[in-house]
């Protein structure tokens, strides 16, 4: 079983020191104080690959659209069972609106004999929540998003769950080829091993500039997008909350005191 | 004249209330734009939804069909582009939903419109929509300009208007089934009803509530510690139960539970949209963390901005003083 999985490198922006800056050109962030990992949910992605090939065999490849510091994030994929990768990276492709980028994406498949495509169902930065749904549809796949749990039976065929609001599974078949957007706490994704991690080095990923996608430079980036980002600005904050000022024993105590008035204690 | 479409939502015998929003939402987008507003139901056998779309819409085009009993993306994307070829209207409006998220993509692709997803704001500036959704998990806003189209589609985050009064009496007009045949390569087979735990904590008076901040499982003890001392339940943010620090059924949010205690105390949480709907209900919540821009200080009624490894095990010797 053949499976493509798509890997996006973002910010880490669970980490408290880290701020989100808009820098000069209003359309993109400050990244010199960012750190960057590979996107939670295609992580999951990963392990659900990997797992699927460790039972019924196959070649997983990767598919990442980034610059090559994006390397970083292939590598460890590659390092805990991912056979190749292909890196597409051109600054033309800059401002895809995520129709865009699925096309941009789907370019990498073209050549590739697979059963499975898995991406993420959301990337934490841009969020659109779209581009794996999309990408099915240029493929001719048929798809289900937000999955959490993955079973294969019998030939060509998966029985999926969808996971949907307030917890609720909805279990699906799905004939394969098909393409999945994987949920996080899918799986319990591994850490990559010091042997994967040397092998990783050795294997192949093979980049895509503009002129190897086939594509033309009025049909990517923000020529080739019908909903382009604009303008980025600092939402405007609600009410925020009253902040108790002080070291720690002093905060926790007025939070004491606040909870015992408002009867919480 | 320019038709706004809603697509209705509905489940296990229910019309979801999401519906009832983006409903609302295109009937104040139709003033902007003098259009009028059509939901669309694909069910079988929900004439019910259909009188209640009614009331919030100038028109409903319902296709009662077996195939629509249960959703199926594999079914809507192609009868949806149909209707939509086939009446033009000028905006689809889809929920950011779980269903939403399935559909709306791939009719965007086979419509060739422009499209973006989850937006929290929009005008019909002239026939042109322009919109606001947010990036980076709610820390920054982004606007969305789209290039000039016959029709344009967009999802749009739940709760990004209020369901209004029930106020039209549009026509119901039963459309037939545009999708002939199957659906392709997808079938419905049952759902599945999340397991029920120990502890119910959408019953809960107190809840102390952790995040991905709390670091590894080894501090789940700590946090249980000040549970105890308020006489709370723990519960806890997706990416929390995520790793595996708490049981699924602890999780607070969209795709968990929707909670309502007297006291919400959010340790290490960030304050994701899909987590914060989740707290609607809640009479007082607290914050604890160490980043001043979290999103979570905006739903918090006090907040402590610190490390949560120097405040909660203070606050717990402070709690066990004032008992
Ligand atoms: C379809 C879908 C459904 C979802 N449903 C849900 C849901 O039901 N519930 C849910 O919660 N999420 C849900 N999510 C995920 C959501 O988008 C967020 O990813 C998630 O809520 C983040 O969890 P968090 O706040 O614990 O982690 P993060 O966003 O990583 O935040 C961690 C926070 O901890 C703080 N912190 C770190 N260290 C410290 C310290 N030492 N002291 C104090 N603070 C510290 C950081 O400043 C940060 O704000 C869903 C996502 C999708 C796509
Ligand atoms: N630049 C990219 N490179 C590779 N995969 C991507 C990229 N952008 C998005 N994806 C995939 O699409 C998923 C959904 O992204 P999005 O639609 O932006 O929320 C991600 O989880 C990734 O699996």
């Amino acid at each position: 079983m053949n499976i493509v999985v798509l890997v996006k490198q973002v910010p880490d922006t669970s980490d408290p020191e880290t701020e989100v800056i808009i820098d000069s050109t209003g359309r993109g962030i400050d990244e010199s104080k960012l750190s960057f990992v590979i996107n939670d949910a295609d992580n999951y992605a990963v392990e659900e690959a990997v797992r699927l090939k460790e039972k019924h065999g196959g070649e997983i490849t990767l598919v990442c659209l980034g610059r090559e510091s994006a390397n970083q994030v292939i590598r460890m994929a590659l390092a805990k069972g991912a056979d190749s990768a292909i890196r597409l990276d051109d600054e033309k492709f800059s401002y895809s609106d995520p129709i865009t980028t699925a096309k941009i994406l789907k370019t990498a498949l073209d050549g590739l004999d697979y059963d499975l495509v898995l991406t993420g169902c959301m990337a934490s930065d841009d969020g659109y929540t779209a581009i794996g749904v999309a990408l099915a549809k240029m493929l001719g796949l048929p798809h289900a998003a937000m999955v959490k749990s993955v079973e294969v039976i019998g030939d060509n065929k998966m029985k999926i769950g969808r996971e949907l609001e307030g917890g609720l599974m909805e279990m699906n078949e799905v004939d394969m080829p098909c393409l999945l957007t994987i949920q996080t706490g899918i799986n319990e994704p591994r850490y990559a091993s010091f042997k994967g991690i040397r092998e990783a080095s050795r294997k192949e990923i093979k980049v895509m500039d503009l002129a190897a996608t086939g594509l033309s430079e009025e049909e990517v980036g923000e020529a080739g997008s019908k909903a382009v980002m604009a303008q980025y600005s600092v939402p405007e904050v609600g009410e925020l909350a009253e902040i108790l000022e002080g070291d720690a024993s002093e905060t926790s105590a007025k939070l004491a005191e606040i909870l015992k008035e408002k009867g919480l204690v | 004249m320019h038709d706004i479409f809603v697509l209705a939502e509905h489940r296990q015998g229910e019309l979801r209330e999401v519906t009832l929003e983006m409903m609302t939402l295109a009937g104040q987008l139709a003033e902007q734009s003098g259009g009028k507003v059509t939901a669309v139901l694909l069910g079988s056998g929900v004439d019910e939804f259909a009188q209640k779309c009614a009331q919030y819409a100038d028109r409903v085009l319902y296709v009662d069909d077996p195939i629509f009993e249960n959703f199926n993306a594999m079914a809507y994307v192609p009868a949806l582009a149909q209707l939509i070829e086939e009446q033009k209207p000028h905006l689809v409006l889809i929920a950011h939903t779980t269903q939403g998220v399935d559909v709306a993509p791939a009719l965007a692709v086979e419509l060739d419109a422009p499209f973006t997803t989850e937006i929290i704001e929009m005008s019909l500036e002239g026939e042109k929509p322009a919109a606001t959704r947010q990036y980076y998990g709610g820390k920054i806003n982004g606007r969305i300009e789209f290039k000039d189209s016959d029709v344009y589609l967009v999802t749009v985050r739940e709760a990004a208007v209020p369901a209004g009064e029930a106020t039209k009496s549009g026509e119901v007009q039963k459309v037939e089934n545009p999708l002939k045949g199957e659906a392709g390569g997808r079938r419905f087979l049952e759902y599945v009803e999340a397991a029920v735990g120990e502890v119910d904590i959408t019953q809960s008076e107190k809840l102390v509530s952790v995040g991905r901040g709390i670091k590894e499982e080894k501090n789940v003890p700590l946090m249980e510690e000040l549970a105890k001392v308020l006489g709370a339940d723990l519960s806890g943010s997706r990416a929390a139960v995520d790793a595996g620090w708490l049981p699924t059924d602890r999780q607070v949010g969209i795709s968990g539970k929707t909670v309502k205690p007297k006291l919400y105390l959010a340790v290490g949480i960030s304050g994701a949209f899909q987590h914060v709907t989740g707290i609607k209900g809640a009479d007082v919540v607290v914050a604890i963390n160490k980043d001043p821009n979290a999103p979570i200080f905006q739903y918090a009624d006090y907040g402590i901005v610190d490390d949560l490894f120097k405040v909660v095990p203070a606050l717990t010797e402070k709690l066990k003083e004032v008992k």
